[in-house]
């Protein structure tokens, strides 16, 4: 609840902030120091030193894993506000109110790490995704961001129209919107199926497919991400994917056994689509910030491996994945913000001019693509044992795998171009304290590569 | 505790040399690590092994376990000896970037140097795929015209074949029943027969890549071809040894039913492989591509005496591992001469070698009879004990196998007739004596093709209890 309430308070301070100083290095620390505030919060209810409580009629339920996943996403967050601040200013002209948005977004991110009411998910997936239009189409000048937010928001409330949908099925067969175990039938130990109930779950499962972005409910993507500003491109990218996994999976974990057979074979068709198109057409993007958005499908595809079988590991798995694909995603983007192009052909020769910046960006990209002593590698690795424990067919870790060679060629193909081609990429200015900041992303990306399990020692206490 | 200098060393001079520019320091501190790691293979050897043990991924019950056995032994012997040999052969060499190139090539010894080390197999996955980055940069900085194109090949299909070998480390950990990735629980993983196959099939596909087992041998050539020099003599003098340490390591210990079900086709394949390669060597103009084709037989010897399964065959693959990794490592060097004094590889515009550089020549002809594996040479004993392997196993495919001794004679000694005798070619006369250094490396691998020809004792001592663990039960 600490989470809740104290990001709601502090997008209100910061949305009136503006109104005492105009100063935006002061707005932009002042927002630093409230995501610290929010981080010590969340930490004290995961302690349990200070937590506001009140009764909420089984609406919200917190727990260890939702508050270590909102400590990740929050830690994310400063990391991204930390890195790009200085970037965000130079979007429009209300800084403060760009700081609002995010605390508004971080709010539906707590509300969507502890609902246990489906109407609380609705809630948390309509407060992060409002804010997010306003964010994609926050370069007004700019007709493509324009494009995009009109694009995400007519696209963002259909597939609210079927949550909604799919949630009155689900409460017309259970006459609840609480979300308790499937019935289990004592004499046969089947689920009793019930035809509203699955459709109502089929629906559900396609509007989350299309909050993380993957296939068949993938189109918007592309254009969204290259659209919006870079800056925050990277924030929808990361932050608020992970998010929406981490509903995704709280749903699924105990209704996906009313699905029988059903659940495996659509999940298995979306998992598959989801890799071929990612990874495929990723391959042939010319504009870096595209790859990456196909990329960023293709890592759904990979993510979506936490909702197949009925692993320990599953947690696990996706919590270590969200961190290391957040990781090095920011830092990429982070990179891409300082190049004036966005063409693979821009980054040609980058490595004679900027040896630290071309070098940082190979760290980035080989976590991405799970080479290991980077956190990529253990992010895959636990993914596929997660996979494998949750009772898989070894035929889905080979298409796995085959993805992930795929997967190779498109990230290599920057390095190539870095690295073995000559040219005169242009850079906006690319000062000393910038190239600090990255270093931390991929000091910590290499830290959680040796050693997955120091993330972990938080869950277990 | 000990053991951890072969990986401390190599990469605390990877670092320093980054940090170094004058070109003096650069060599002194890579062939110093160089010496430091052979006098640690050495002490290891005759005095004391001992293992290293330190719990590495909690969670995942998975250890940082180094030890050595026969196998490893001479695969690090082979690896401490090459790696100065060739920081020593190559030090005239034009490099661009000298300390990256350097620091780069210390990397994949440490890389190699845990694979032979690993054994747990996590960490053996993690090596494993340490050793290929370096390279992958190493071949498409410095490498030919084709540079990238090739390397990236090689590179995708390795990995791809890693990612594979990937999936039945964790196929067989989750079905081990201590949870651990150590080799005796691994090998006592609950599995039926038939999963047991799978699992060999996910690791074979990463060690055939890497030998590599045709029909996966298209990377090889071309990969050795673009390569720089110095790196080809990695890649052939030790990196292919990976893919059968692998063999002998893992798939043998792990898997001896399927091993045993599928030793028939992997050795047909194998054949095929050895006379497929011996009759492109045949007709290659290329002093490199000529090499590899011949490295490609020869390990596709290795292959098949290996899954023959019988002491007397691996027996011979462990001797010929470390002998052809000298012979092969001779050989790129005197071609890497020629082709540094005259910028010509190809066989037709050289000639006359022997009248031109009478050393040099000798030395030549001196790794081509090694490569034949006349008696008296080191390979001699190890192909004597691999056919002698392969014909307990199949006199037929032996005789089949048997062709490759007729065909390596033809190419060797064509090659041989080709640079060293005949009119002195253009290109020829303007070569000049190699350096001192390259030379006195040349004699000294020389030295040891002969005296491990003649007494190979050593070389059967250092690895018999390996033997005996695959064999005695």
């Amino acid at each position: 609840m600490n989470a809740i309430i104290i990001s709601t308070l502090l997008g209100v301070i910061m949305m009136f902030s503006s109104w005492i100083t105009s100063s935006a290095k002061v707005q932009r620390n002042l927002g630093l120091f409230g995501m610290l505030i929010l981080i010590v919060a969340n930490f004290a209810q995961l302690k349990g030193w200070w937590v506001i409580d009140f009764e909420t009629k089984g609406m919200l339920a917190f727990n260890q894993i939702g508050l270590f996943a909102n400590m990740t996403l929050f830690i994310l967050t400063f990391l991204y506000l930390w890195i790009n601040g200085e970037e965000i200013e130079k979007i429009g002209n209300h800084t403060a109110d760009y700081y609002a948005i995010f605390f508004f977004i971080l709010c539906g991110v707590s509300v969507l790490t502890s609902f246990d009411n489906l109407l609380m998910l609705f809630i948390g997936i309509e407060i992060l995704s409002i804010p997010l239009y306003i964010l994609t189409g926050a370069d007004k000048k700019n007709l493509l961001s324009n494009e995009a937010s009109l694009k995400y928001f007519l696209m963002g409330s259909f597939s609210t129209g079927i949550l909604l949908l799919g949630i009155t099925f689900i409460y017309g067969a259970t006459g609840s919107f609480h979300l308790s175990m499937p019935i289990i039938n004592p004499r046969t130990h089947m689920v009793a199926e019930h035809f509203l109930m699955s459709a109502g779950l089929i629906l559900l499962f396609a509007s989350m497919n299309f909050k993380v972005s993957a296939a068949p409910f993938h189109f918007w993507t592309p254009d969204v991400y290259d659209g919006a500003p870079t800056v925050f491109t990277s924030f929808m990218a990361t932050i608020v994917k992970a998010a929406g996994f981490i509903a995704f999976i709280k749903v699924f974990e105990t209704q996906r056994v009313a699905l029988g057979f059903t659940w495996y074979i659509i999940l298995s068709f979306v998992i598959v689509s989801t890799l071929l198109i990612g990874n495929i057409t990723a391959v042939f993007q010319r504009s870096v910030k595209r790859m990456l958005a196909y990329s960023s499908i293709a890592q759904a595809g990979f993510m979506l491996f936490a909702l197949y079988g009925n692993s320990i590991f599953n947690t696990e798995a996706i919590l270590l994945y969200i961190v290391a694909y957040s990781l090095a995603t920011i830092g990429l983007f982070a990179v891409l913000v300082k190049m004036k192009e966005y063409s693979f052909e821009s980054f040609n020769g980058l490595a004679k001019q900027h040896p630290a910046l071309a070098f940082l960006t190979t760290i980035f990209l080989f976590s991405l693509a799970g080479i290991p002593l980077t956190a990529g590698f253990f992010a895959k690795y636990y993914m596929l044992n997660a996979l494998l424990s949750g009772g898989a067919g070894l035929w889905l870790l080979i298409v796995a795998i085959l993805f992930a060679a795929v997967s190779i060629f498109y990230y290599f193909k920057l390095v190539q171009a870095m690295y073995f081609t000559s040219g005169t990429p242009a850079i906006n200015n690319f000062d000393k304290k910038y190239e600090l900041k990255l270093w931390v992303v991929a000091i910590l990306i290499i830290v959680l590569g040796v050693f997955p399990n120091l993330l972990f020692n938080y869950l277990y206490f | 505790m000990f053991l951890l200098l072969f990986l401390l060393i190599p990469i605390i001079a990877a670092i320093a040399l980054l940090f170094v520019k004058k070109e003096q320091t650069i060599n002194f501190i890579s062939i110093g690590s160089g010496a430091l790691i052979l006098i640690s293979a050495l002490y290891i050897i005759i005095i004391k092994t001992g293992s290293f043990d330190a719990s590495w991924l909690p969670v995942l019950n998975s250890r940082f376990l180094l030890q050595a056995d026969g196998v490893s032994k001479i695969l690090i012997l082979l690896t401490a000896i090459s790696f100065p040999a060739i920081f020593i052969a190559t030090i005239n060499n034009q490099t661009s970037h000298k300390n990256i190139f350097l620091s780069l090539l210390l990397f994949t010894q440490t890389g190699l140097m845990g694979v032979f080390l690993a054994g747990d197999a996590l960490l053996f996955y993690f090596f494993w795929e340490l050793a290929l980055i370096p390279v992958y940069f190493l071949c498409s900085i410095w490498g030919g015209e084709k540079r990238i194109a090739v390397t990236f090949k090689f590179f995708i299909y390795t990995f791809l074949g890693s990612l594979f070998m990937l999936i039945g480390i964790i196929f067989l950990y989750s079905n081990t029943l201590d949870h651990s990735f150590l080799i005796e629980s691994l090998k006592h993983a609950n599995v039926t027969p038939r999963q047991s196959a799978t699992a060999f099939a996910l690791f074979f596909i990463a060690f055939a890549i890497k030998m590599p087992i045709f029909p996966l041998h298209t990377w090889q050539p071309d990969a050795y071809e673009q390569s720089p020099t110095a790196v080809t003599m990695v890649l052939s003098a030790v990196m292919v040894k990976m893919g059968l340490y692998g063999i002998i390591r893992w798939l043998m210990l792990l898997f001896p039913e399927a091993f045993l079900a599928h030793s028939n086709m992997v050795i047909i394949l194998s054949v095929i492989g050895i006379l497929y390669a011996s009759f492109i060597a045949i007709r290659q103009d290329d002093l490199k591509r000529l090499i590899a084709y011949s490295s490609i037989a020869h390990i596709g010897l290795m292959s098949a005496a290996l899954f023959a399964h019988n002491q007397a065959g691996v027996q011979g693959v462990l001797v010929q591992i470390f002998s052809h990794g000298i012979n092969v490592l001779g050989l790129w060097i005197i071609a890497d001469i020629i082709e540094q004094q005259t910028g010509i590889r190809s066989m037709k515009a050289l000639g006359g070698l022997a009248k031109q550089q009478p050393t040099l020549a000798i030395l030549l002809v001196g790794f081509s009879i090694a490569n034949i594996a006349l008696p008296l040479t080191n390979a001699f004993v190890g192909e004597f004990l691999m056919f002698t392997g392969l014909f307990q196993f199949n006199p037929w495919i032996a005789s089949a196998a048997g062709v490759s001794v007729i065909l390596v004679a033809i190419y060797t000694l064509n090659m041989v007739q080709k640079v060293a005798y005949g009119e002195v070619s253009a290109a020829t006369s303007l070569m000049q004596a190699p350096n001192k250094k390259a030379q006195g490396v040349l004699i000294v691998l020389l030295v040891i093709v002969f005296l491990t020809g003649v007494y190979p004792q050593p070389l059967f001592d250092l690895t018999a209890d390996t033997l005996k663990q695959l064999f005695v039960k």
